[in-house]
């Protein structure tokens, strides 16, 4: 009988396991504290950094986990970035309710768009998504006494972090802002693909025809995860608007839906720090080559992604995560 | 007679001009082990289809325990106790067998959409899973890959995926298709040994299988039903010889 149990308890360690934390996490998080000591005059750039990890990680739950391929997801983030700026232009500049603002009316569209969403796939599935990212850029644009269209929405100021920290020229409350910003959400979303709805989400994204088979109803999971998505890209759209005084309306662009697509690729889809790495390495690249040529960068990122998508299919994390099991193997 | 479980009434389909279900009423009691044969193209795959609600009948009604489910949606019968496996392995690939009947306790239980509690706190559900999954012998392979599994093994997760569901009625799609005689066996002998509650229709084209473990058995040819009889009938019956198994009769 004890033999049984101990049998019966390898699938269980082996559950238990998949969402344990690893001490190269928790090396991972210490990391981002960095930047205070030894990048300081580089905090707004880890800020933005910041800011387009949540935003990836936003995308990584609907792309690499239910298999939802999205061209549009800028739309969220841009609603969240005016949600939490006209907030603070009519008078309400308190940052953390500002962003839950913006988290409920990029979800609110998120359930709305979420209803056409679940009913396509593939190609039809990416042309709708960058169809109502076009109509949004373009009411954006159209309602200019709203947003101030092309001129940018102005006048924005963001209150103190409960009534205290108030926002530097140096960027260190803007950083450690938005990197607490970020673990949340990344605690959030790691809480979501380690329960039995990331479970469900992925056997949606492994095998869509099984999942009416075993009872489920696949296309309201769906709606759901885009519906989280979408409130946590509209947090990371508030958070820009906080940290730099503007919205513009690049925040809402296709470049910016297009962009985080190609981070989570360089990083590595379905593993959440994959979005993290992607927008550390695109950011940091970006910066950096700008620095060398500001016309001709994506030059090199273009070179960069079909590099990774030929030699690391599963992204950069996939590939060093299938060299280590190698090396392990063979130790 | 024992009560039927799931009955079908005048059932029809047609594709285009084609006659793909013609007038089928079916009636399986409960615990039944019944076999549904003909030869390629009868419509046994398009039944299963029509009764499992992957694609809708033209005329005729469904009733499962005097329910009608004509218009449910596939899922809708899936959570009723109507379920069914794949001719062609219909898996998640990188999931696990453990994650794969996890998933489909979940979702028997309602609980799939609960995103704010992990996965290895559902303790009761994993043991169930564990449970099917020795059952099917497939204890060893729990934390494999689905898709490093051999292909054997990948049929017997189709069962189990099935088993997850906790069905009333059975749809078994050839079960053993592809699978090296030996090891078919093998497979009947899991599938025979469902609890008695179970009803079971499958599909076989190995009629030693077949009259090894039908207890009726439902012959099909161009979509509609030909006889349905016990199998020392249908062995003896001309038509069936001339239709089925060819005039030689190798049964």
């Amino acid at each position: 009988m004890t033999s049984l149990d101990s049998a019966n308890q390898k699938p269980h360690a082996w559950l238990a396991r998949q969402s344990r934390w690893s001490p190269l996490e928790i090396a991972f998080w210490l990391a981002t504290l960095l930047p205070f000591y030894f990048f300081p005059t580089y905090l707004t750039l880890a800020s933005q950094i910041a800011i387009t990890a949540l935003f990836a990680i936003s995308v990584d739950l609907i792309l690499g986990y239910a298999g939802i391929v999205t061209l549009g997801h800028a739309m969220f983030f841009g609603l969240g970035a005016y949600a939490a700026g006209l907030l603070s232009v009519y008078g309400w500049g308190e940052p953390i309710s500002g962003l839950l603002f913006a988290a409920a009316i990029a979800g609110l569209a998120g359930w709305l768009a979420s209803f056409v969403i679940v009913r396509v796939q593939h190609l039809a599935l990416i042309m709708i998504t960058l169809g109502l990212g076009f109509l949004t850029y373009e009411l954006a644009n159209a309602m200019t006494w709203l947003t101030g269209g092309t001129d940018g929405l102005r006048g924005i100021r963001t209150w103190p972090i409960f009534n205290y920290f108030r926002f530097d020229l140096w960027g260190y409350t803007a950083y450690s802002y938005s990197l607490a910003a970020l673990f949340l959400g990344f605690l959030l979303s790691r809480r979501i693909v380690n329960s039995s709805f990331g479970l469900a989400l992925r056997g949606v994204r492994e095998n869509v025809r099984r999942m009416p088979a075993i009872g489920s109803d696949y296309r309201r999971h769906l709606q759901k995860i885009y519906v989280i998505s979408a409130a946590i890209a509209g947090t990371a759209g508030g958070l820009l608007a906080q940290t730099t005084n503007v919205v513009a309306l690049d925040a809402l662009g296709f470049q910016r839906s297009a962009d985080v697509v190609v981070m989570l690729i360089l990083g590595g889809t379905g593993r959440l720090y994959g979005a993290i790495v992607g927008a550390v390495i695109f950011l940091v690249a970006r910066d950096q080559l700008a620095g060398i040529n500001p016309q001709y960068w994506y030059f090199w990122i273009g070179l960069l992604l079909m590099f990774v998508v030929l030699v690391m299919p599963k992204g950069i994390l996939g590939g060093l995560a299938s060299l280590a099991a190698r090396w392990r193997g063979r130790g | 007679m024992s009560e039927a479980v799931l009955r079908t009434q005048a059932l029809r389909k047609n594709f285009g001009s084609l006659e793909v279900a013609r007038d089928i009423s079916l009636a399986l009691p409960r615990g039944c082990r019944h076999a549904l044969i003909g030869p390629n193209g009868a419509g046994k795959t398009t039944l299963i289809n029509l009764i499992t609600g992957q694609i809708k009948p033209d005329a005729g009604t469904i009733t499962l325990e005097g329910e009608d489910i004509t218009a449910a949606p596939a899922a809708a019968r899936v959570r009723k106790g109507l379920t069914r496996t794949f001719q062609i392995n219909t898996l998640f690939p990188d999931l696990t067998p453990l994650e794969a009947v996890t998933l489909a306790i979940c979702e028997r239980e309602r609980v799939a959409a609960q995103f704010w509690r992990g996965l290895a706190s559902q303790g009761a559900i994993v043991d169930e899973s564990i449970a099917i999954l020795e059952r099917l012998g497939l204890g060893n392979a729990a934390t494999r890959a689905t898709r490093t599994l051999p292909y054997g093994q990948q049929r017997l997760l189709e069962i189990a995926l099935a088993l997850a569901t906790r069905p009333k009625v059975l749809l078994l799609d050839e079960p053993a298709a592809g699978v090296p005689k030996d090891e078919s066996a093998m497979l009947f002998d899991v599938i025979a040994s469902l609890p008695d509650d179970i009803s079971v229709l499958f599909i076989e084209h190995d009629m030693d299988i077949v009259f090894r473990f039908a207890t009726q058995i439902i012959v099909m040819v161009s979509g509609g039903v030909l006889l349905e009889a016990d199998p020392q009938t249908v062995r003896d019956d001309p038509r069936v010889r001339e239709v089925y198994l060819g005039s030689s009769g190798h049964g």
